[in-house]
């Protein structure tokens, strides 16, 4: 059986078949306004306060699930009525505070902002309190806890904010699109537009390939997904759909490593550019470095301008872990080979659409890439990948010390060290989800057995070196 | 002239590597990098009769051991 991590998941899910469903009917214009209803049955409320309100919220998913705000340039968008208003108080004293004697909080306190009632016990003066937590780390009770809200501690950029009326907003100036706050929100009040829709048409107007192949490029972090059917079942899915033929993104990420290789050897210093969130991480807070980001294009791109180089009237949708390739896509350089982005949550979406069953599919191939572009999915991969692209091009004389840096703390860290001068490495390989793609927001699931999913299946590549792998294009 | 051997995961699992290998030594042995232009493409909807090659509109099905009579046969007399 298919699963989510969380019902959150489900229920987007749900409005993304149903728009899919629908739009594949050709009933979408005259009928979404029917979709609330198909989701939320009955008159009993099962998430928020009444049905009415379950409705209007699943009404917002629809827009969204139809490519959501049009004037708003990000595709991270806020569902104003389905955000809770939770509490964002930052370090507040409990009621477990005891009201001891030691006073340890106050005596840790360098600006006075703890004061005592009549009854003992601790209160923190919000004017004076900057969110130091010292005095939750000494309170022998555990009585101090920080009151955040899971959007707020997801974005480690800090783009969530408040709006007046307490709800979250997103600061677009910084939001790199990376999805955790998506993933996170318990109540789904954030979600990423989505372009089913788009990708419906696309295969309608294809006319079963006879206008146009279309063509879908599948991250190699697929290979831990869908875990209730196997990838050759998967792969017959997705030609079912409509699609001429898929191709893996880790054939680019084998020429990618290659160029990037001897780039870096070049330059001698170099941060990665496969994570578009990363990337755009890099140019809003580190613009000084942006210089360093690799001139190569990210995997999906590079694959993708391959095909439309060599295949005249062919059109490319990428399927993927990733809400911030959705950004990518639209980019002035990567335009012109990518023409849609939906995520793996949105290829079940649109599967079940379809009423397929991946399970009583026979088993098609996909084998393109090598053991080294397909590692590219979880952290450390594309740092293996270009110690061996060095390799295999007789520059093994650089020495090559890269930094593997998975979320954007890490990444924070080494571009901050590497913009001073003090970072020892030179090369980062900077990836904004922790553990690399297969923590991306747009994933159906997130396990501790991935990684090793996608080690495995780099391992079955037929191919075994880079070079083996790219030597069919010319 | 312009030779596309099919590089989508069917026939590369059959061998697709092998052959543009083959090709592209045979047609730099015969002197004819300038007149013959060798691609690829993902998927030529034969899949099952792989490895597909073409030249021009015609399909032709190969193997690697057949690579090089299909060279001789076919690509030379078209010269
Ligand atoms: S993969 Fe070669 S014809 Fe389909």
């Amino acid at each position: 059986m298919r699963k989510f991590d969380t019902k959150v998941q489900d229920l987007k899910y749900k409005v993304l078949r149903e728009v899919a469903r629908h739009a594949f009917e050709d009933r979408l214009a005259e009928s979404f306004i029917d979709i609330p209803d198909i989701i939320v049955v009955g008159n009993k409320p099962t998430m928020r306060c009444c049905v009415y309100k379950e409705k209007a919220i699943v009404a917002e998913r629809i827009k969204l699930a139809m490519g959501g705000d049009k004037n708003n340039p990000n595709v991270i968008e806020v569902i104003d009525i389905a955000c809770e208003e939770c509490p964002m108080g930052g370090f507040t004293v409990s009621d477990a505070c005891r009201g001891c004697i030691a006073h340890r909080c106050e005596e840790v306190c360098k600006r006075g902002a703890i004061y005592f009632d009549h009854n003992q016990k601790a209160h923190i003066d919000k004017d004076k309190c900057v969110d130091c937590g010292q005095c939750a780390k000494v309170c022998p009770y555990s009585a101090i806890v920080n009151i955040k809200r899971p959007c707020e501690i997801a974005c480690k950029v800090k783009a969530i904010g408040m709006n007046e009326n307490r709800s979250v907003s997103i600061q677009n100036d910084k939001c790199t699109a990376c999805g955790a706050c998506v993933y996170q929100c318990p109540f789904g009040a954030i979600m990423d537009k989505s372009y089913i829709v788009d990708v419906v048409e696309l295969i309608k107007q294809s006319n079963h390939n006879q206008n146009y192949k279309l063509y879908a490029v599948v991250a190699p972090s697929v290979s831990s997904q869908f875990s209730y059917a196997k990838l050759g079942q998967v792969i017959s899915g997705v030609k079912k759909l409509g699609f001429f033929h898929v191709v893996e993104a880790a054939l680019g990420a084998d020429m990618v490593a290659m160029t990037e290789a001897k780039e870096l050897s070049e330059k001698g210093f170099l941060t990665s550019s496969c994570c578009p969130a990363f990337v755009d991480y890099v140019r809003k807070e580190f613009p000084e470095m942006a210089e360093h980001i690799s001139d190569n294009l990210s995997p999906m791109a590079t694959i993708a301008k391959y095909i439309k180089e060599t295949t005249p009237n062919a059109k490319v949708v990428f399927i993927g872990p990733c809400t911030a390739k959705k950004m990518e896509f639209q980019r002035e350089e990567v335009r012109p080979y990518i023409d849609s982005v939906i995520t793996f949550e949105e290829l079940q979406a649109l599967i079940d659409s379809r009423d397929i069953d991946l399970t009583t599919l026979g088993e098609d191939v996909l084998d393109n890439a090598s053991y080294y572009g397909r590692i590219f999915a979880r952290s450390g991969g594309l740092s293996d990948a270009v110690r061996e692209a060095l390799k295999e091009q007789g520059l093994e004389d650089f020495e090559f010390n890269p930094i593997s840096c998975d979320g954007i703390e890490a990444c924070r860290l080494a571009l901050r060290k590497a913009s001073r001068g003090n970072l020892p490495n030179n090369f980062i390989e900077g990836m904004a989800c922790v553990g690399g793609c297969i923590g991306g927001a747009g994933c159906v699931t997130h396990e501790e057995r991935d990684k090793n999913e996608v080690d495995k299946y780099g391992e079955e590549a037929f191919e075994k070196t880079i070079q083996d792998a790219i030597s069919v294009l010319k | 002239m312009k030779i596309t051997v099919c590089i989508g995961s069917s026939c590369h699992l059959k061998g697709s590597r092998e052959v543009v290998e083959e090709l592209q030594q045979l047609i730099a042995d015969n002197d004819l990098k300038d007149k013959i232009d060798l691609c690829g493409t993902f998927c030529m909807g034969n899949c099952v009769n792989g490895v597909n090659v073409t030249i021009g509109e015609e399909i032709f099905s190969l193997k690697p051991e057949t690579t090089k009579n299909f060279f001789e046969t076919q690509v030379l007399k078209r010269i």
